[in-house]
């Protein structure tokens, strides 16, 4: 690992300050000199691995604004603060009772402990795990920029079959960017340049030719909060997670799924899917397919249809099209049959 | 053994009786002249060690330590507390699990520095003064909870997070929340036996 300087800021204005005085601009926050640590499972691990190599550390968890900690709601918004740790989220009877979909994508990721150490805004921003990217010694575009994929002839069985490019078909595994993105949720950040909101479904970016930028923010912006609107369908809300094992695994194949349901018919759907793509999918094209349909078999089938009609397999992640297609359908029929 | 040294230039024998006495900060600071604050006149700089003051089972300790550093390392190989195991040092397998503020977290995921002014327990710290086995480590006894024995010092702290977060209401709750602990021995049947058990008297504490 390379050796790095460390720090501790104690506002969020100081930290912006610190990461802006070395090479802030221009550069992808994964790759500059000074980078922001929260629960550090993401960050630490790819610093051990040499895949992240910053040169100074700015840990948040000193930061002393209350709203970093805090979950708030309201009548029609949850707000969760940057450094809300994954666990208290999924435990959060308010958050439970309104959104299940929020919680349940918070409590089938990872582990207890890494949900303890994890924060919310770390959880959004975590890395592919795709294997050639984690292991420095194999070309990775995303790694080193024009080295190639190793991944495109190699064992691709956990890559994505959505959102790819020529250059890259990593993964996004993250679970409860499923549900925020399904949901339209909305980022605050701030930066040197002041806050701002980004539309949840403007901050990752699909790979194309520079897989290397994963999101939209610059490096010296710190995400504070994340605000989910509740609407008639949170209540209505699922989150199914397909796997190789049944618990502390990353997701093969998942779906986040709202409905608001006038009888039989769908109203409105939000649906969204893990484990396919390469950034948060958010699954418009099986939203309209349900949208003022009687929602049985046949209609499920036909908008997980619509949702893979443009996936594009690989040597060996073929399976993720019908695994995909299945894990929606259930997932809808179930989410159409719950109590609210 | 007292060839071993740490990096601060100690035997791990003379530093670990300094510990038990609760006396490691002052040889530890007298002997690290690279710790950043003893040379305000220069920029600190990435190889600097950084002194980090927490308390780890009750004892407050002074390290000086590069930033590098995991807790889990600082544990093992700068306190010489071994019982917290490395098994894959990327958060995959439990084995290195503490309590944090109480908390169970991953030692190998932590670095360190980030831990300053926290109170950290290891599986050394459970029993009582006397001896007396902390209520989960009974049970693990009583149960056979293990082969190995190797995941097991992660598998009791996580335990007892786990008890503590209410998360060990049903066998099915037991398996979900304790998932990141895992035993390449299988001893989850018997793990899952000795958490009921030890759940249920420490409610009726
Ligand atoms: C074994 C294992 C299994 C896992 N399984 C799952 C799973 O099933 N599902 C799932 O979703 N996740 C899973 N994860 C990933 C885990 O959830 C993430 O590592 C974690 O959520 C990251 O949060 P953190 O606070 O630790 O982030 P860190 O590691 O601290 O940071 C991650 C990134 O976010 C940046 N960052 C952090 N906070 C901010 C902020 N406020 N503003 C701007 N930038 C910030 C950092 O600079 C860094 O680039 C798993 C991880 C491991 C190790
Ligand atoms: S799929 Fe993306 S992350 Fe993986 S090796 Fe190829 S370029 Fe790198
Ligand atoms: S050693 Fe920390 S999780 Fe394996
Ligand atoms: S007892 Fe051997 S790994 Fe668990």
């Amino acid at each position: 690992m390379r050796p790095f300087l460390y720090e501790r800021p104690t506002s969020v204005s100081a930290a912006i300050a610190m990461a802006s005085r070395l090479d802030a601009r221009n550069v992808a926050p994964t790759q500059a000199k000074t980078q922001f640590i929260a629960g550090g499972t993401n960050l630490a691990d790819y610093m051990k691995l040499g895949v992240a190599q910053p040169e100074r550390l700015l840990d948040l968890n000193e930061l002393t604004e209350p709203a970093l900690r805090q979950i708030k709601t309201d009548d029609d918004t949850i707000r969760f603060g940057a450094l809300v740790r994954m666990g208290e989220a999924a435990d959060n009877n308010d958050v439970r009772r309104r959104c299940p979909l929020l919680a349940d994508s918070l409590k089938f990721a990872a582990s207890g402990q890494l949900r303890n150490m994890a924060s919310l805004a770390g959880n959004v921003l975590q890395r592919t795990r795709c294997e050639y990217f984690r292991e420095t010694s194999w070309p990775c575009n995303k790694r080193e920029p024009g080295s190639g994929c190793a991944a495109m002839q190699g064992v691709n069985r956990q890559h994505a079959v959505l959102g790819t490019s020529d250059a890259c078909i990593a993964t996004y595994h993250g679970d409860f960017a499923q549900a925020l993105i399904a949901l339209d949720a909305v980022v605050e950040v701030e930066g040197q340049r002041g806050p701002r909101k980004i539309p949840f479904a403007s901050l990752h970016r699909l790979p194309g030719d520079t897989p290397n930028i994963e999101t939209d923010l610059a490096a010296d912006e710190v995400i504070v909060a994340i605000e989910v609107p509740l609407d008639p369908w949170s209540r209505r809300s699922r989150y199914l997670k397909i796997r190789d094992r049944e618990s502390y695994a990353f997701a093969l194949a998942s779906a986040a799924v709202a409905l608001e349901m006038d009888g039989n018919t769908v109203r409105q759907a939000r649906i969204a899917l893990g484990g396919v793509a390469t950034v948060p999918w958010r699954a418009r094209a099986a939203e309209d397919a349900l949208r003022g349909n009687v929602l049985d078999d046949k209609i499920a089938a036909a908008a997980a249809e619509a949702a893979f009609a443009d996936a594009r397999p690989r040597e060996h992640n073929a399976f993720k099209i019908p695994l995909g297609k299945r894990t929606l359908v259930r997932a809808l029929l179930e989410t159409r049959d719950m109590k609210v | 053994m007292s060839n071993s040294t740490s990096p601060s230039g100690l035997s791990r024998r003379t530093f670990m009786t300094g510990s038990v006495t609760a006396a490691a900060a002052m040889p530890l600071m007298a002997t690290s002249p690279k710790a950043a604050e003893l040379s305000p006149a220069r920029a600190a700089e990435p190889r600097d060690l950084s002194t980090i003051s927490l308390r780890i089972n009750k004892q407050a300790y002074t390290l000086a330590l590069d930033n590098r550093t995991s807790l889990l390392d600082a544990l093992r190989d700068h306190v010489g507390l071994t019982g917290t195991k490395k098994g894959c040092d990327h958060g995959q397998c439990g084995a290195c699990t503490v309590l944090v503020d109480g908390k169970r977290v991953l030692s190998c995921l932590s670095f360190a520095v980030m831990n300053q002014g926290r109170e950290i327990t290891t599986v050394e710290g459970l029993a009582s003064a006397d001896g007396e086995l902390h209520p989960v480590q009974q049970a693990f006894v009583d149960h056979d909870a293990f082969q190995c024995g190797y995941c097991t010092p992660g598998q009791i702290v996580s335990a007892i997070g786990c008890i503590d977060e209410g998360h060990a209401g049903s066998e099915d709750d037991i398996r979900e929340y304790m998932s990141g602990n895992l035993c390449r021995c299988a001893a989850y049947p018997n793990i899952v036996a000795a958490i009921i058990q030890a759940r249920d008297e420490i409610r009726r504490a």
